[in-house]
Parts: C-alpha cells; sequence; structure tokens
C-alpha cells in the first residue's frame, strides 16, 4: 500500500470503524452519528473528490502572547523603523525581501521557510489587522478574537460556525437534543491539539475535541483485568444519565466521557501514522504533523486548532537572532514543513492554514530592549486557494494612535473571507454582523 | 487530621445506611429552590454528606473514618478545626534545604571581570561566564522540580488542609510563572508568603504581593522606570489581582505604574529604589496625592469593588463557579456573594470571618451546590491520595499528568492563573485523570508497572472499617458494598452507577478480596461523578 496515496485511508475505512464502534453503544457521539447514520444520503459526500466543499479544511494556528508583527513582516523601506528599533530593528540587507509589489516589507530573516512559500503563490500576506478601540489586555484580546465580538463575551466564532452548519433544531434547555448531542444533526468535528479546547471553537451546543498525545488517549485500566471491560464500557458509554440535568457539571461530563471513548479509537488509528515528511523539533511541529496524520487519514474534520505561545516579549526579545528570532524560525519551518506534508499526501489543494495573534506590539521598543503591548499586525494565510501577495499596504509609522499602528484591516473581514469563499458559510450569520469579505481568497 | 481522631460511627449518618440517590428524591436537583441563607446550617442537618462536602471544600476530601469524625463533631466545631489550622501541630523540616544563591546575581567583582573579557574580546573568558551560567540555569531547574515535589507531599501530609487549599488559591490568583522569570528560590519564597498569609488579610497579600520578587520580575516592574513606566504590574494588580475589568480607567493604569516605579529588588530581597521612583503628583481610583505602591494599594482597598472582586473568587474557589448558567443557582450565589464582600469590608480585609460565613452557611450545604465542583488536577490527585489512602508512589509520575490535565505547579498557562471549572475537562484530560487514578491504585502506567507496584502494593480494605463497624453483615452484600463506596468516593452518585459495579462484583464471584475492592475502585474513579467533589 502506498502510504502516500490518499485512498490508501479513505473516509469510508473511517466509517466502517464508525458504525463497528456505533453499534456497540446506544447513544453516538453526535460526530460520528452524522457519518454512521446519516450513512444514506450522505453517500455524495463520501464520493466526494478532493476540492469539493465536504473535503475542505482550515487549520488555524494561533500565537499565543502578543506576536511582534513589526519584526515578522519588516517595512525596512522606513527610516521610522530603524529608529524607533535602534537595537532591536532587523537590518535592510538581512530581511528577506518580497520584490516590488510588497512596498519596501520583507520576512524577518529567520523566517525563510514562509518566504519559500510566498515565492511559490501560496502564501498571502494581510498587513495591519486589527479592530476598533483595540484592547491590550491577553486575555480579552485574545477572547475578541475568538468570540469575533468586541465585547469578547459570547460563544466562540468556529464554534458558530460548526452550530449553524447543523441541520437540526437548536437545543433548547431540558430537551432531548441539549441532553443528547447524539441526537441533533451535526456537521463534522473541529479538533483541537492541546490540552484545552480554545473559545473559538465552543458553539453553544457543539464543543470540539481536544487531546494533546494519542498515547494517553484510552483508559489503561482495562489492562488490569480482563473483567474491568464490560463494566467500563457501560460506565462510559451511557451518555448523560437518566435523573441529571443536562446542563449540570455532571451532565456535562457524563457527555464528554462519552465523546472521548468514541473519538479514542478513530484519532489514535489516524495518528499512528508517521508523517510523510520530516518535522523539526518543536512544539508546534509536533502538532502540525498530527494535524497532517489526521488530515491525511481521511478523518471528516473541517477545523483543526493549532498553538504556539511564548510571544509576550517585554524584555530582551532580539531582533536578527535571540528570543523573538528563535520563535519566528520555529514558526516558519514548522508551517513550512505542513506544508510540504500536505503536498506529499496530494492534500495540499484542500487544507486553508491561517495564522494570528491576539495583539501586535508597540511601535517604540521600551528601556528593555523589549516591546510592550500594541495594536495591529499580520495575519498569513496559506494554501493554493489563497490569493497570493501583499495584500493590504503596511500601516503607517508616521501616522499612530498614542504610538501604536492603526488597523486597516478589521479581523472579522478576513474571517468573513474565509468562511464565505472557503467554508462556504454565511459569514452574517456566523459573525452576527456583516462584514465586507476580504478578498483572501482566489476567485472561483 | 489523623484517622484515628474519634472514628466513632454513632454520628449522625451512619455511613452504612442507604445514601439518598441525588437531591430532591431522585429528580434532577435543578427543580428544588437553592437555598440562598447565609445563616449558619442546624447541627442536625449537618451529616456524613454535609461533612464529606466540607472536607472536599475546605481541604483534599478525607477518609471515611475522617468524614465521620467531622460529621460526628457538628458544624461549629468541624468548620473551626479546619479555619483555625495554626492550632494544629505541624512541623515541616524539609522546606530549609533550598538553595538561595543558585541564581544569585553576579558579585561586582564578577561583573567587572566580564566586561573586561568582552572589552577585550577574551571570548575563552566569556564562554566560561556563559557556561557557568547554563549549569546555574539547569541546576535552577532541577530546584524547581524539588519545590514542586516538596508542595506535593506537603499537601498530601498535611494535617492543615485548608492552608495548602488557600495556598493554591492565591498561587492561581496572584500566578507567576517559573517558565518566565528562572528562580526557583523566589518560586518558594513567594509560596511560602502566599501560606503565610493565606487566611489573613487580603491587604496584607496586594501589600506583599507588589514587593515579591518572583511577582516583580514576572510582571517586568524591575524593568520599569521613572522616566518609562513599565504597566504590567499596575494593569494586572487592578484587571486581575483585585478590581476586575470596569472598575478603573486606563488613567490609573498609566498613574498607578508611576506609582509602582521603583519597587525592585536585588538578588532575593524587595528594595525601593527611592531615585528610580517617581514622587510626583497622581491620581488614582479617585486617591490624590504623591502615591506610592501603598497608596496605590489602599486606593484599591477602598474600592467596595474590591469587597467584592475578592468575595466573588473565594465564592467560586469553594462553593461554585459562579456564574454557573443555572439561574436558580447563580440568584442564591449572587446574594451569598453579596454577605461575603460586606463581611469582609467590615472586618478590614481579614479572610477567615468570610471563610467561617461561607463554610457554616446553608446555602454551602445546598444539595444543589454539592458535587458539582469540577475537581481541579491538584484536588484530584491529592484528594485521591488522601481520601482512599493511595500510596502516592512516584511524585513526579504525579507531577507531570498533572501537567497533562493542565495544572503545571509554579508554571500558571498566564498571569490570569488556571480557568478552571468546565475547561479541566475535555475528551483528552479525561483519560489521563481516569490513567493517573488506576496508577494510584494499581502502579499501572501506559507501557506497564511502577518499579515500586509490587512493593508498594494499595490497601483498600481499610476504607470499609466504618461499614463494618455499622453492620458487619453489610460487607457480605455486594450492594451495600457498592453503595457504601459510591457514596464516599462520588457523594451524589446516580442510580446507574450501581449496575456495572454490581456486574464486576458478580464475575469475581462477590467475593471482596483486596483485588476486587481495587477493581470496584478503579471503575470507580473512571465514573464521569468521579471528576466532581
Amino acid at each position: 500500500m502506498n502510504p502516500a496515496d490518499r485512498a490508501a485511508f479513505t473516509r469510508r475505512q473511517f466509517l466502517t470503524t464508525g458504525l463497528t464502534l456505533a453499534s456497540a453503544s446506544a447513544a453516538v457521539p453526535w460526530f460520528l452519528q452524522r457519518s454512521a447514520f446519516g450513512l444514506p444520503h450522505a453517500a455524495a459526500g463520501m464520493r466526494a473528490i478532493p476540492g469539493v466543499d465536504q473535503d475542505r479544511v482550515l487549520v488555524v494556528v494561533q500565537l499565543g502572547g502578543g506576536n511582534d508583527g513589526l519584526n515578522m513582516v519588516i517595512p525596512y523601506g522606513d527610516p521610522t523603523y530603524y529608529k524607533a528599533r535602534p537595537t532591536i530593528g532587523v537590518a535592510q540587507e538581512r530581511v528577506l525581501k518580497l520584490g516590488d509589489d510588497a512596498n519596501g516589507v520583507g520576512l524577518h530573516p529567520q523566517m525563510r521557510p514562509m518566504k519559500e512559500l510566498y515565492d511559490e503563490g501560496v502564501l498571502s500576506l494581510v498587513q495591519g489587522v486589527g479592530y476598533p478601540n483595540p484592547n491590550r489586555s491577553h486575555f480579552k484580546s485574545m477572547d475578541i478574537w475568538h468570540t469575533a465580538d468586541l465585547s469578547g463575551t459570547g460563544s466562540g466564532w468556529l464554534g458558530r460556525y460548526f452550530d449553524a452548519e447543523c441541520s437540526g433544531e437548536a437545543a433548547k434547555p431540558g430537551d432531548a437534543a441539549a441532553k443528547d448531542p447524539a441526537s441533533g444533526h451535526n456537521p463534522q468535528i473541529g479538533v483541537a491539539v492541546g490540552r484545552e479546547a480554545p473559545l473559538a471553537m465552543q458553539g453553544s451546543r457543539i464543543a470540539p475535541l481536544s487531546f494533546e498525545t494519542p498515547d494517553l488517549f484510552r483508559w489503561i485500566g482495562s489492562d488490569v483485568h480482563k473483567t474491568l471491560a464490560d463494566p467500563y464500557k457501560q460506565i462510559t458509554r451511557q451518555g448523560v444519565a437518566e435523573n441529571i440535568d443536562p446542563h449540570s457539571n455532571a451532565g456535562f461530563l457524563m457527555r464528554t466521557a462519552l465523546d472521548a471513548q468514541v473519538s479514542s479509537d478513530l484519532i489514535r488509528k489516524a495518528v499512528s501514522q508517521p508523517p510523510l515528511v520530516a518535522y523539526p523539533n518543536s512544539d508546534l511541529a509536533r502538532q502540525l504533523a498530527m494535524v497532517g496524520s489526521m488530515i491525511r487519514a481521511g478523518l471528516s474534520t473541517r477545523v483543526y486548532y493549532v498553538t504556539m505561545g511564548g510571544f509576550d516579549t517585554h524584555a530582551g526579545q532580539g531582533g536578527e537572532n535571540g528570543r523573538h528570532a528563535n520563535l519566528l524560525q520555529q514558526f516558519a519551518a514548522a508551517v513550512g514543513a505542513f506544508y510540504k506534508d500536505l503536498k506529499a499526501q496530494r492534500n495540499h489543494e484542500r487544507v486553508l492554514t491561517m495564522t494570528f495573534s491576539e495583539f501586535g506590539r508597540r511601535v517604540y521598543q521600551n528601556a528593555s530592549g523589549g516591546t510592550d503591548h500594541g495594536t495591529a499586525a499580520p495575519m498569513f494565510l496559506v494554501g493554493p486557494m489563497v490569493s497570493p501577495g501583499v495584500l493590504t499596504r503596511h500601516p503607517s509609522l508616521n501616522d499612530l494612535d498614542d504610538g501604536d499602528l492603526k488597523f486597516n484591516t478589521d479581523f472579522r473581514s478576513v474571517y468573513a473571507g474565509v468562511l464565505e469563499s472557503w467554508l462556504k458559510a454565511d459569514s452574517k450569520k456566523i459573525l452576527e454582523e456583516a462584514f465586507k469579505p476580504a478578498p483572501v481568497m482566489k476567485r472561483a | 487530621m489523623s484517622s484515628n481522631a474519634g472514628g466513632s460511627a454513632s454520628s449522625v449518618g451512619v455511613a452504612g445506611e442507604p445514601p439518598s440517590r441525588s437531591a430532591g428524591g431522585g429528580k434532577p436537583a435543578v427543580k428544588s429552590k437553592v437555598s440562598a441563607s447565609a445563616s449558619a446550617i442546624n447541627a442536625s442537618k449537618f451529616g456524613y454528606d454535609q461533612a464529606r462536602h466540607l472536607l472536599w471544600r475546605a481541604g483534599f476530601g478525607g477518609t471515611p473514618e475522617q468524614i465521620q469524625t467531622l460529621a460526628s463533631w457538628g458544624p461549629q466545631k468541624a468548620v473551626d478545626y479546619l479555619i483555625e489550622y495554626e492550632k494544629v501541630p505541624f512541623v515541616d523540616s524539609d522546606s530549609t534545604r533550598f538553595d538561595g544563591s543558585i541564581m544569585r546575581p553576579l558579585t561586582p567583582d564578577e561583573r567587572a571581570a566580564l566586561q573586561r573579557a568582552r572589552r577585550s574580546n577574551d571570548t575563552e573568558a566569556v564562554a566560561r561566564y556563559e557556561a557557568e551560567r547554563q549549569k546555574r540555569q539547569m541546576s535552577d531547574r532541577k530546584q524547581v522540580r524539588d519545590v514542586q515535589h516538596w508542595w506535593m507531599k506537603r499537601m498530601i501530609e498535611t494535617p492543615r488542609p485548608l492552608e495548602e487549599k488557600l495556598t493554591l488559591l492565591w498561587h492561581g490568583h496572584f500566578a507567576t510563572s517559573y517558565r518566565t522569570i528562572e528562580d526557583s528560590y523566589h518560586m518558594y519564597r513567594q509560596n511560602e508568603f502566599f501560606r503565610k498569609n493565606a487566611s489573613g488579610s487580603f491587604g496584607d497579600l496586594l501589600f506583599g504581593i507588589i514587593r515579591d520578587p518572583a511577582m516583580i520580575a514576572y510582571l517586568d516592574n524591575n524593568d520599569s522606570s521613572k522616566n518609562r513606566p513599565n504597566e504590567n504590574l499596575a494593569r494586572e494588580l487592578m484587571e486581575l489581582f483585585s478590581l476586575g475589568v470596569g472598575n478603573y480607567t486606563e488613567k490609573d493604569i498609566k498613574e498607578g505604574a508611576r506609582a509602582l516605579t521603583g519597587y525592585t529588588f536585588e538578588d532575593d530581597e524587595f528594595v525601593f529604589q527611592k531615585n528610580n521612583h517617581d514622587d510626583g503628583g497622581k491620581a488614582i481610583l479617585g486617591r490624590r496625592g504623591n502615591l506610592d505602591g501603598d497608596g496605590f494599594v489602599s486606593a484599591i482597598l477602598e474600592q467596595r469593588a474590591c469587597a467584592s472582586f475578592v468575595a466573588r473568587k473565594l465564592y467560586r474557589f469553594f462553593a461554585a463557579d459562579y456564574p454557573t448558567g443555572r439561574p436558580e443557582i447563580d440568584a442564591a450565589a449572587e446574594g451569598m456573594i453579596r454577605g461575603l464582600a460586606s463581611t469582609l469590608l467590615r472586618n478590614k480585609y481579614q479572610l477567615r470571618p468570610a471563610l467561617r460565613e461561607l463554610f457554616l452557611s446553608e446555602h454551602f450545604y445546598d444539595p444543589a451546590l454539592a458535587a458539582e465542583q469540577i475537581k481541579s488536577p491538584v484536588q484530584l490527585v491529592v484528594g485521591a491520595v488522601r481520601s482512599l489512602g493511595a500510596p502516592p508512589r512516584d511524585l513526579s509520575v504525579l507531577l507531570d499528568a498533572m501537567n497533562l490535565m493542565g495544572q503545571n505547579l509554579l508554571f500558571p498557562p498566564s498571569v490570569k492563573g488556571w480557568d478552571g471549572g468546565r475547561a479541566w475537562i475535555n475528551t483528552a484530560t479525561l483519560f489521563v485523570r481516569q490513567n493517573i487514578l488506576a496508577y494510584l491504585l494499581t502502579g499501572k502506567t501506559p507501557t506497564g508497572y511502577d518499579a515500586m507496584a509490587g512493593s508498594e502494593k494499595y490497601d483498600p480494605m481499610k476504607l470499609l472499617t466504618p461499614l463494618d463497624a455499622a453492620d458487619p453483615t453489610a460487607r457480605r452484600d455486594p450492594a451495600k458494598v457498592a453503595d457504601f463506596l459510591t457514596r464516599f468516593a462520588l457523594g451524589r452518585p446516580s442510580p446507574e452507577s450501581r449496575e456495572p459495579l454490581l456486574a464486576f462484583l458478580a464475575s469475581h464471584s462477590n467475593t471482596l478480596t483486596p483485588d476486587v475492592l481495587t477493581g470496584l475502585l478503579l471503575l470507580i474513579t473512571t465514573m464521569p461523578e468521579y471528576q466532581l467533589c
């Protein structure tokens, strides 16, 4: 079996697994139910070839801590940049220049793999992304990006996308759908690699699947004695018990326990396949390698979410080399390897990768050789489907708002562009407000 | 508390009697009205289930015998015993071993020599200093592991559970991570600072935290200068430590940052650098004058919002994850939090009166709150060792598992601390939670068994002592055994929990050997309700 052949790990193979599992339990987690019980009318989706909507995947890469966008996409053509950053500025001759169309901006020298994607025409660079009245608290600003709501409250934007894709009626407290997610009609699942499921993926009734390492994704107690297996199955696959309030923590735990059991088998099988290309040794690379394996295995997942932290560089962030440079190097190398993996799988055309951070940093460096919390920053979109190149102008370094860049692109316009053009969803409904979709995708 | 502290079974709610399966006679708790009363619970309503609840919330759970002892004391004595913990003798001899000199700064002579070497391009000497620095960093990373072990051991062994529980609360509240500050001794000192002030005055915690080297380094106040104040500490002091968003302005942050200039540390001690302090006029939260850090903190403590913020924090940590999204609980919780805030103000932010009010209130024991708190990884692991009497085995394994469950002690994910509540639980952490219990009970690891699994065998039979005392024949009745264990381990077991346990017992001819009892506990600890306390 040629491991590069996507057909070797077809969706059908996983559906078969799903059916076996499904018959083992009366209550089936919602993400399995659609594929298993929805089989007759989902047949069209199953035969889908790469490129059709059902096969489209979004991978979100979160850079936590507030990435210094100005040292990532560097306005080397502007003398103010060097004036504002006497010790951490990156020398003009070292910047990876993006050509004449880029208006004097280039990439940090540690980001060569991203430059290669740019040269290949599969990288879209959106500059000056932010939102009105920027909040400089990590948590608040991260919540704003996750909820796509300026108050930073409510459900996540991707969670609302999952909710909206559900064909079933919205669950009301106390009804069967709220009590048991298996009774609703649901879309493919979102998968977050990491300990905590991100707020962005929390819908009002759909939560993502999340895990950090596949080895711990099973109960080892069943190895202790064979008589434990059946009672264990009974305990963990019962769903929400009869007299338990589904909105209570007990109800929540029973639902999660059931989801965990069924997803355990699916995911462990998928991730056990080694990647087709070598990934660098970093946490982000490890996460993206797992995502690559899951995509290759044909899981019916629409959105994957990975995170990288450490970007809160208040002190000693360095310039061409040093702390921030190392972070950029890890980031670029991991994303570069991931794209190579997708190409080797021949899945690159169905996967869009998008990166963001909760805010950029101030234009002027501080007394500690670092930068404080700022505002607008760039986003990257990767894949053959993106509208390649530098999409927006770099915000002016001379027309600042209290020392900070003025944003020129609302991040919700970027979300709208991805939702409308890639996920084929109604962005107004999901973002709960109309935003002009940013032209981040190639015209179909 | 020692397990032989008067384990009389004659207390209210004998452990052997049938458990109340769930509140309101089998109906969901949501249907019944939640008590909003802050008045003290009547002694006649304080039995086994209430004592169990108190032990889990104000501590890390207890053995069946400990639960019975507390129940027999009644609510006043039980709460006093937990709150006035300094009366319980406890000598911790382990803490003196931490070395404060590992990460000491260079002496003036060393610094001068290093500078000379740099100037003269003496790469060999510079490399020597660099190698020395790396060596010390390595020893320090080892020492921070030792500090984690020390704290874990202390939580497991202490006869003063509330002292450690509060230390954990303040660690998560004034969250500081070793990852950023890279000084294990400062982390240790901060931990002792929290413990020393754990149940004293919240004001003392605030006045102390702006002088704490670990916090000063974590929030960059040592990089703040009179001419370029760093706003990090000033912002978090109000946003996360005392007032909450909406109760201050951006201007308060700017002025607050000026007030905190000059607050730094040298080696291991706080230093106020007068020359680097901006002593000009300021206005913070309505208070005017040449305010310094203490003036800033005093301005904060004058705000009723501060008392409300602390009350809410205490309520969320000990009572319920407010807002719960369940109106019948939230309405009662709001009244309770208002009362706690008033108690804090009346007592100049002394914490004990508020804690006593909470732990004695009828509201705290309402069935809607019982067994509805999701255990943090620390609660889960420390609680399992303490309540089940399991051998702690390898503390490194326990700490690694806690990390995987999302709680790495001394390494909180951000200055916000741990979100807690449902954020602890997802499909992945749930397996780690089940697996670490399997490890504690049997020594099982993902790849085999712990090296010491044979010699450190868990003896579960002791758990049954109160059952035997109440009903010598109960052990022969599988249903009685299952009910006793689920009531003890789950608090409010669902009726469905009994059947798989009976099936397992039946597959072993209903013979209650230690291995079969361990098997029962393995199953009980995988129950979704085991994650609750």
